[in-house]
C-alpha cells in the first residue's frame, strides 16, 4: 500500500458514503471445478434454483416495470429449453460456469442478430440473466455486500441495485457507467451516492472508502486527515439536506424577497406517489417517453389519455407541462426511432414525432381530451425552425376540430417549444408567437459546447454554466420579458446549487427540477441576492 | 381419451408475440395437462408452447397467424383459452389501465 488512491468521475447521484469497498468485478474469477459431471450439472441446478429464488423475492418488492421485467427473467430461467444446452456441455465435460456461460452467450447472440428492435433488447435481459446464475455458481451471490459498503465495478444492473440492501447507507462507484442510465435514476430517487465515469484504477481497489458523490470524487486507503475533511464536507451536506427538508413546504424566495417557482420534472408518473403537489409551483417537465418505452409497444390513444389526465388531477390546478414525444438521441425507442451515426443530430424530437403523424396525432388527441382536467400546457422538443412549431400546431389544430365534429371534450393547451438547439435561443425572435419558452439546458448545453451529454470523456466541457450557454440563457429570458412570453428553464442546472446563483442572475424566475433536488434548489434560492 | 385439436388465430398485438405476451400465453399453456404445440406456418416447425424460450425464439410479430395443436386431457378447452388470449389482445389494454392506476 503506498498511500491514498484519488479517483475522480461524475456524480450520478448526491451524497456521500463513507464503508469499505466492495468489488463487483471480482466475482466472476472465483469458480471451483467440482471434479465429476454429475457434480457440475448439480451445481448448476442449484445455481438455477438459487438464482430463481432470488428474482421472485425481488419481483415481490417491486412494481410496474420493474416486476415485468423480474418476471419475465423468471419465467425464462424457469423453462428447461435455456439451461438443456449447457447441461448437454457439462456431460461432455464442460465445468457448470462456462457451459452455462457459452449456452446463454448463443441464445443472446440470437437474440442481438434478431431483426425487430423490441426482441434485440431482450438481450439485456439475458445478460443479467447469465450474470445472476454465474453469481451463485461463484458464489458471488453469497458475498452480499456488508451493510453500509461501497459497490465498485464497471457497471451495475438495475437488478443488482434493487438486490442490494440500502438501509445501513453505502454507495456506487463505476468506472465506466452513466449519470442517465436507469440505474442512476434509481439512485436517485432511493438518495444513494453515486459516481459514474472512474475510469480504471491502477491498483487493486479494497478496503476503506470515501466516496464524495457531491463533488465526484472516491478516495482509498484515506489517511485520517482525509477522513477528517471528509466527515465534515458530509456533515454540512448531511445538515444542508435537513434544513433544505424543512423549507420545501415553503414557496421559494431569494434572500432579498424575489419570489422563484420551482416546478418539477417527472419522467414516470410512479414518482408521483411520494411528492406532495404543496411542495413545487407545478410539474414543469412531463416527460412522456415512459409511455413509449414498455415491452409492450408504443401507447394507444387511450393509454396516454389515461397518464395524462392522471398527472393533471393530481397537480390540482398547477400548471402541468408535457412535453411531446422526445425519442431519440439517447433516448431510442423500439419501432419508432431509427439507428444512425450520429443520434444526437439526426431524427430526434420533433423531426421524428413530424415524420411519423400516426404516432404524433394519437399523441395530440390525447393531451387535447386529457387538457380539460387540469391546468395543461404542452411543448414541442427540438424545435430547430419556425416552421417545426408551425406543422406541430397544425397537426394540435387538426385534431381538435376532428374532436369537435365527434363531440368529444377537448380544449387546446397552449403551446411552447423547449429552447435546446443554438438556432433558437440564438434568434428568438423568429418564434415570437409561441405560447411559452422552456430552455432544456443539457441539450443546449451539449449543442454549444459540442460535448456529447453522454461521454465522460468531455465531461468537463458539458457545463451549463459556461458563459456562452449562461447568455444564450439570458438572452432568451430577456426576449421573453419584452414580449410578455414566459420564459423557465427544466435542464439539470435548475436543481445545481452552484449553477442556480447564475441563472437567476441570468433573469430566470421559473426553473424545474427533479424531485429529489426541490428541497436543495429551494434552498439555494433562498441565499441567492438578485 | 386422446383428444385432439386445432385452431388458428391472427395475432393483433402491436409488437407480437413478446416478452410480456409470452409470459401469459405460455404460463397459461402450463395450466393445462396436454400437449400443446404451435407453429407460424401450418406446416410447422412445431414449437413446445409451454416454453417461454422457444416461443420467444419463435419471434411472432404482429399479423403473423398463429397456429395451435393440442393433444391428450382437455386439448379442446387449452387451445379455445389460449386463442382467447390472442384475441384479447393478450389483456394488454386492461393491463395497462392498472398500471396507470397503480402509479
Amino acid at each position: 500500500m503506498s498511500g491514498p488512491l484519488r479517483l475522480t468521475g461524475t456524480p450520478a447521484s448526491g451524497g456521500y458514503a463513507e464503508g469499505p469497498i466492495f468489488c463487483m468485478d471480482n466475482d466472476a474469477a472465483s469458480y471451483l471445478s467440482k471434479g465429476s459431471d454429475a457434480a457440475e450439472a448439480a451445481a448448476l441446478k442449484t445455481a438455477i434454483a438459487a438464482a430463481s429464488e432470488q428474482l421472485a423475492a425481488l419481483a415481490a418488492t417491486t412494481t410496474g416495470e420493474a416486476t415485468d421485467m423480474l418476471e419475465f427473467q423468471l419465467a425464462m430461467l424457469a423453462d428447461d429449453s435455456l439451461s438443456a444446452a449447457a447441461f448437454d456441455a457439462i456431460k461432455a465435460g464442460t465445468p457448470a460456469d462456462k457451459a452455462w456461460s457459452a449456452a446463454l452467450a448463443g441464445e443472446i447472440a440470437g437474440y442481438e442478430a434478431a431483426e425487430d428492435e423490441y426482441f434485440r433488447a431482450r438481450a439485456a435481459d439475458l445478460k443479467d440473466i447469465l450474470q445472476q446464475v454465474l453469481d451463485v455458481l461463484t458464489s458471488a451471490g453469497n458475498r452480499a455486500p456488508p451493510p453500509g459498503a461501497i459497490l465498485f465495478g464497471e457497471d451495475i444492473t438495475p437488478t443488482r441495485f434493487l438486490a442490494t440492501d440500502w438501509s445501513a447507507g453505502g454507495g456506487i462507484a463505476l468506472a465506466k457507467g452513466s449519470s442517465a442510465s436507469h440505474v442512476a435514476m434509481l439512485a436517485r430517487s432511493r438518495g444513494v451516492p453515486m459516481i459514474v465515469g472512474l475510469g480504471s484504477a491502477a491498483r487493486e481497489i479494497a478496503g476503506l472508502a470515501l466516496l464524495d458523490a457531491e463533488h465526484g470524487g472516491i478516495v482509498l486507503q484515506p489517511t485520517s486527515g482525509d477522513i477528517e475533511t471528509f466527515r465534515k464536507f458530509s456533515t454540512a451536506y448531511g445538515e444542508r439536506s435537513r434544513r433544505a427538508e424543512e423549507g420545501v413546504m415553503k414557496p421559494a424566495m431569494t434572500k432579498n424577497g424575489v419570489p422563484v417557482r420551482v416546478l418539477i420534472n417527472v419522467a414516470d408518473p410512479v414518482d408521483l406517489d411520494r411528492i406532495d403537489i404543496k411542495s413545487c409551483d407545478g410539474v414543469g417537465l412531463m416527460r412522456t417517453e415512459f409511455l413509449f418505452s414498455k415491452v409492450t409497444g408504443l401507447p394507444d390513444e387511450e393509454a396516454q389519455y389515461r397518464a395524462y389526465r392522471k398527472v393533471l388531477e393530481w397537480a390540482a390546478d398547477k400548471p402541468v407541462t408535457i412535453r411531446t414525444i422526445d425519442a431519440g438521441g439517447d433516448k431510442p425507442v423500439p419501432g419508432f426511432t431509427v439507428e444512425e451515426g450520429n443520434p444526437f443530430l439526426g431524427l430526434r424530437g420533433i423531426r421524428l414525432a413530424l415524420a411519423r403523424p400516426d404516432v404524433f396525432s394519437a399523441q395530440a388527441r390525447a393531451l387535447l381530451r386529457a387538457a380539460v382536467h387540469g391546468n395543461l400546457k404542452v411543448m414541442f422538443p427540438m424545435v430547430a425552425v419556425h416552421e417545426e412549431y408551425a406543422r406541430a400546431t397544425a397537426l394540435f389544430a387538426e385534431e381538435a376540430k376532428k374532436l369537435a365534429a365527434a363531440g368529444e371534450p377537448y380544449a387546446m393547451p397552449p403551446l411552447g417549444i423547449m429552447v435546446e438547439v443554438p438556432s433558437v435561443a440564438i434568434a428568438p425572435e423568429l418564434f415570437s408567437d409561441v405560447a411559452f419558452f422552456s430552455i432544456g439546458s443539457n441539450d443546449l448545453t451539449q449543442y454549444v459546447m459540442a460535448a456529447a451529454r453522454d461521454n465522460t470523456a468531455v465531461a468537463t466541457l458539458n457545463s451549463a454554466t459556461h458563459p456562452a450557454v449562461l447568455r444564450l440563457i439570458a438572452d432568451v429570458t430577456e426576449f421573453g420579458r419584452q414580449h410578455h412570453i414566459p420564459v423557465s428553464l427544466c435542464g439539470d442546472a435548475g436543481g445545481d446549487a452552484a449553477a442556480i446563483p447564475l441563472l437567476l442572475k441570468a433573469g430566470l424566475r421559473d426553473v424545474s427540477v427533479v424531485p429529489a433536488q426541490l428541497a436543495l434548489a429551494k434552498a439555494a434560492i433562498a441565499g441567492v441576492t438578485v | 381419451m386422446s383428444a385432439t385439436a386445432m385452431a388458428q388465430v391472427e395475432i393483433t398485438h402491436a409488437v407480437g408475440l413478446h416478452a410480456r405476451p409470452s409470459v401469459k400465453f405460455t404460463k397459461l399453456a402450463k395450466t393445462f395437462t396436454a400437449n400443446i404445440e404451435l407453429a407460424l406456418a401450418a406446416e410447422g416447425p412445431w414449437i413446445d408452447a409451454k416454453s417461454i424460450v422457444k416461443v420467444m425464439a419463435a419471434r411472432a410479430p404482429m399479423g403473423t397467424v398463429l397456429h395451435l395443436r393440442a393433444s391428450g386431457e382437455g386439448a379442446e378447452s387449452a387451445v379455445t383459452a389460449l386463442v382467447a388470449l390472442v384475441e384479447r389482445d393478450f389483456d394488454e389494454a386492461a393491463e395497462g389501465e392498472a398500471h396507470v392506476r397503480t402509479a
